[in-house]
């Protein structure tokens, strides 16, 4: 437990040395949802309609992009085989990468979400479920993409892999997530929705490390 | 204390790399591998390791075997390969302090252990600076963060200069002195006496000719 700390400590640290690298996922993030109004055209009928969608599919992508290197840097240097020869578990590792993506990409992109929904006009009703629908979400974003991450380590054109991979798997996020906006906006009931989300997170936080532990392993054979 | 290979064979792929290699080391111990490039020295570093398995053979210490208790092996080695696993974004004395905490038990200072390895001047520059001759010797300073008997060294001295060399020798020395042992894979010529030298191209497929300890 005291090298789970270490590592998230380490992890944050060296998030923040290189604070660009998150910087540039919440850029794309806003960049992309910005650029769907200006090309589908101002009409607030049909941009409050797609809004909640919008926002979640650049959620995802913007996470995906962001995978690749969740691995990659401590496996290209050295630093995994070291840390798998230490008494510190794989799958511990890998929880703490999740919870470092999280930090510096699900986390600002589930707090600047309601700042760009402003253009689409989404009504008020919406904006507390949306939020909270993001930060339940991306937390399992995290963890799918460890998994992912860990399959296509080493491999070449391992980027375009590790989308298709997670990508699927991510389908009942974006479902659950979108549909509890609409029927919060709709005013019907959306509790339903959060709960499923709650229980694909606590589903995903005790596999993906079994998952991932399983790949790191193969990887690096 | 004793740490031994038996009937060790190495598949990669469909490439046989060796097979029906036996090795041992004591305490006390230095055990050199030599052969040529791609005669499957790191492969047998990382099989020593628990990194890899071998695809035929086991590995034991004392009388257990170590595939038995993988968890009680890592604590007991200390691996040094290819890789530095130094993270350019921290200071030198931030690198090895993390190595430090990671290994939990045992810390002596770590100030102490960059004065050994002539690195306490660099200890608050970014690592980035480092030229690759000081980030090997970071590398290396992770050998005395912790007493394990087993040192697994890949290549050690590539990039390091004469100097440097020599005060690797006597660190490795001191080490064995005390008790320890130390498997280190080379293709230069480590001022050594009496330390045991396995020759991976005497394993290689089709060449059985079967001399394994040549002291």
């Amino acid at each position: 437990m005291k090298n789970f700390f270490l590592l998230i400590k380490r992890e944050i640290k060296l998030a923040f040395r290189q604070i660009g690298d998150s910087g540039l996922v919440v850029t794309f993030f806003v960049l992309a949802i910005i650029f769907f109004p200006i090309g589908l055209g101002p009409e607030p009928a049909l941009l409050s309609k797609i809004g909640p969608g919008i926002i979640w599919v650049t959620a995802l992508l913007a996470a995906i992009i962001s995978f690749e290197r969740l691995f990659a840097s401590d496996y290209d240097d050295g630093t995994l085989e070291q840390l798998a020869l230490s008494d510190t578990p794989i799958g511990l590792i890998s929880l703490t990468k999740a919870l470092a993506h999280w930090v510096t990409t699900g986390f600002p992109i589930t707090i600047t979400a309601p700042i760009v929904s402003i253009l689409y006009q989404m009504p008020e009703k919406g904006y507390l479920v949306l939020i909270t629908t993001l930060a339940l979400g991306t937390p399992t974003i995290s963890l799918i993409g460890t998994v992912g991450a860990a399959l296509t380590l080493g491999a070449q054109r391992g980027r375009v892999l590790l989308a298709l991979l997670v990508l699927p798997l991510m389908l009942p996020i974006l479902i659950l997530g979108t549909s509890a906006t609409d029927a919060a906006i709709a005013e019907t009931s959306w509790e339903s929705n959060l709960l499923l989300m709650g229980a694909l997170f606590l589903g995903t936080l005790v596999i993906t490390p079994l998952a991932t532990t399983a790949a790191l392993r193969l990887a690096l054979e | 204390m004793k740490f031994f290979g038996t009937k060790l064979t190495c598949q990669k792929g469909d490439k046989l790399v060796f097979e029906n290699l036996d090795f041992s080391v004591q305490s006390g111990n230095i055990l050199i591998l030599t052969g040529k490039n791609g005669s499957g020295k790191t492969s047998l570093l990382r099989i020593m390791a628990g990194l890899a398995f071998p695809s035929k053979g086991y590995l034991s210490w004392n009388d257990g075997s170590v595939k038995q208790e993988p968890e009680k092996h890592k604590m007991r080695l200390n691996f040094v390969g290819h890789l530095n696993a130094i993270k350019s974004f921290l200071s030198v004395q931030e690198n090895l302090t993390f190595w430090a905490q990671t290994r939990g038990k045992n810390i002596t200072d770590v100030h102490s252990v960059l004065v050994k390895f002539e690195l306490d001047r660099l200890a608050s520059i970014s690592s980035q600076h480092l030229s690759s001759g000081q980030s090997r010797k970071l590398a290396l300073a992770r050998l005395l963060l912790c007493n394990t008997p087993l040192w697994l060294l890949d290549e050690p001295t590539v990039a390091l200069d004469q100097g440097s060399i020599i005060n690797l020798e006597k660190i490795i020395s001191v080490h064995c002195q005390n008790g320890g042992m130390a498997v280190i894979a080379t293709n230069i010529n480590l001022n050594f006496p009496g330390s045991k030298q396995l020759n991976l191209h005497d394993f290689s497929p089709g060449n059985q000719m079967a001399k394994p300890f040549v002291q």
